[in-house]
């Protein structure tokens, strides 16, 4: 049984056909489309490398279908950088040294700009840990993401004011 | 994980329709679902995809004052939806216990009541389990069961249901809709889950092919909301299940206790309600003596499944802790680490 499934990931429009319906759309981001760029630590929904934002949300993308996600749009760390002007988060990764091996950063990324978008953690340094659970750092760089997570949201809010403006 | 048909209804008769093959599981976000199947634990021949079916992604106010919470809703979706938060903050707390913020945005309403034990003999498939394959024994029963349930267990199972989302709701009285080959009923939340017996494989009270639509609080659930907390203990601070969690909320006036609800997660195979706790707490002036009469009441029955008496003491207190949170009043905002006492400040600065 094959199944159609058309996605936009990183607002490009992509038919994939499936001739499994075992497909993650973590595998399918990987192997399928070779965005490597997600990562798949334990494929358990247990440490957040594989988190993308879809239609806006971050889910872990190890623990969803692809076939389940027909329609939907997905963004990747690919997606994060406009052109050569990388993503206030990234930057302020970055600028504070918030990685040591790099594994878990994309998954880590996606799940602060998800955070960050979702609005309810404010500058409270509790409420982003708290926000930032499901995103497990084996190098143990948290006080660095903590940082930069506090300084792009900083930095995204001004941005929003001026645009206000 | 196995070979299995995927199909993608648009309709519940139609998801119904397809269900009614032996070997077919509903899957809505597959959270959970898709964990099991990658370790071999539940081999479905078959997933119903119900993400797609209309009118279940909602949260209706009915006439009379009833919620009715559509089984395809997001956990974090409900935990902060303003209005459901004022009036039953207790679950909103539970919610956002729960997971981590990736599991919150995709897990649903109705995957969470569905959720299987964390046992880890019922996901390890070289372990006897009669949970997981009737009548091959119990490898926790002398395992490593510190974790494992102290009330209503049995000789064949000592697994705990692990969700949050489910203790307060036990508590408010919730009752589940679903719909099936014969049509819709309720079941009350609390005849939902079943306790292991000699056959810990059937968890709950769905017939085969049956589908939770709605979970539905009655009129009378919001008016607890002014003293109404969820309270869960951790091995870590957060992401994990509860070792022990209570819901507790109280209807006082004029400083007496008019109504109390408790319910203890983290203990049983089902969300646990306390109502000889219930009945001790009714009338009564708030205060510690009567917090902990109502503990020892909760926990007549409460006995060691393996080495894990320590859970008994730690329910008593959790019970009593969660009393005198909710006596002291429901918190402006969500703290920041919800239904934890270890939060560094109130985190009522900022709107959750």
């Amino acid at each position: 049984m094959s199944l159609s499934v058309s996605l936009t990931v990183n607002g490009v429009p992509h038919a994939v056909t499936l001739e499994d319906p075992r497909v993650t759309l973590l595998d399918l981001l990987r192997e399928r489309l070779d965005l490597s760029g997600t990562k798949k630590g334990c494929d358990r929904g247990q440490c957040g490398a594989c988190t993308v934002l879809v239609n806006g949300r971050r889910i872990n993308s190890c623990l969803a279908l692809a076939a389940s996600h027909d329609g939907d749009d997905v963004l990747t760390i690919e997606g994060l950088a406009q052109g050569d002007a990388l993503h206030p988060v990234q930057v302020a990764f970055i600028a504070h040294d918030a990685l040591q091996c790099g594994f878990c950063t994309p998954g880590q990324i996606m799940s602060a700009v998800g955070l960050i978008q979702e609005g309810h953690a404010g500058a409270d340094p509790e409420r982003i840990r708290e926000g930032l659970s499901g995103n497990i750092c084996r190098c143990g760089a948290y006080a660095g993401i903590v940082e930069a997570v506090l300084e792009a949201r900083q930095h995204l809010a001004q941005t929003d004011q001026r645009k206000a403006a | 994980m196995n070979r299995f048909d995927y199909v993608r209804p648009a309709s519940v008769p139609d998801a119904i329709a397809a269900a009614a093959t032996p070997g077919a599981t509903y899957l809505a976000a597959g959270t959970n679902l898709l964990d099991l199947m990658k370790g071999g634990v539940t081999r479905p021949s078959r997933l119903v995809d119900i993400t797609r079916l209309p009118g279940l992604d909602r949260i209706e106010h009915l006439p009379g004052g009833a919620v009715r919470i559509g089984a395809l809703v997001r956990n974090a979706d409900l935990a902060y939806d303003p209005d459901f938060a004022r009036a039953y903050p207790a679950v909103a707390e539970a919610l956002l216990s729960g997971a981590s913020a990736q599991l919150r945005n995709a897990a649903t309403v109705g995957g969470n009541l569905l959720q299987r034990t964390r046992c880890p003999y019922f996901y390890d498939v070289a372990s006897a389990c009669n949970k997981r394959q009737p009548d091959t024994g119990c490898d926790a029963r002398h395992g490593d069961n510190r974790l494992h349930a102290v009330i209503g267990w049995s000789q064949s199972c000592i697994a705990t249901h692990p969700s949050d989302f489910c203790v307060p709701l036990v508590a408010l009285d919730a009752v589940v809709e679903v719909e099936g080959p014969d049509g819709r009923r309720d079941i009350p939340l609390d005849a939902f889950h079943r306790l292991p017996g000699d056959t810990p494989q059937h968890e709950n009270a769905l017939q085969p092919g049956e589908l939770v639509v709605a979970v539905r609080l009655p009129a009378n659930a919001d008016s607890f909301a002014a003293h109404a907390r969820y309270l869960k203990i951790r091995e870590r601070t957060s992401y994990a299940f509860a070792l022990v969690s209570a819901a507790a909320c109280l209807r006082i006036e004029h400083g007496v206790i008019r109504e109390a609800r408790l319910a203890l997660g983290g203990v049983a195979a089902k969300p646990w309600r306390a109502r000889p706790a219930e009945a001790i707490l009714a009338g009564a002036t708030p205060g510690a003596t009567v917090f902990r009469n109502a503990a020892e009441a909760a926990l007549t029955d409460a006995r060691p499944s393996g080495d894990n008496a320590f859970k008994i003491e730690l329910a008593n207190r959790v019970i009593v802790r969660a009393l005198a949170v909710a006596a002291a009043g429901t918190p402006e905002h969500i703290t920041a680490l919800p239904a934890s006492l270890f939060s560094a400040n109130s985190g009522a600065f900022h709107d959750a």
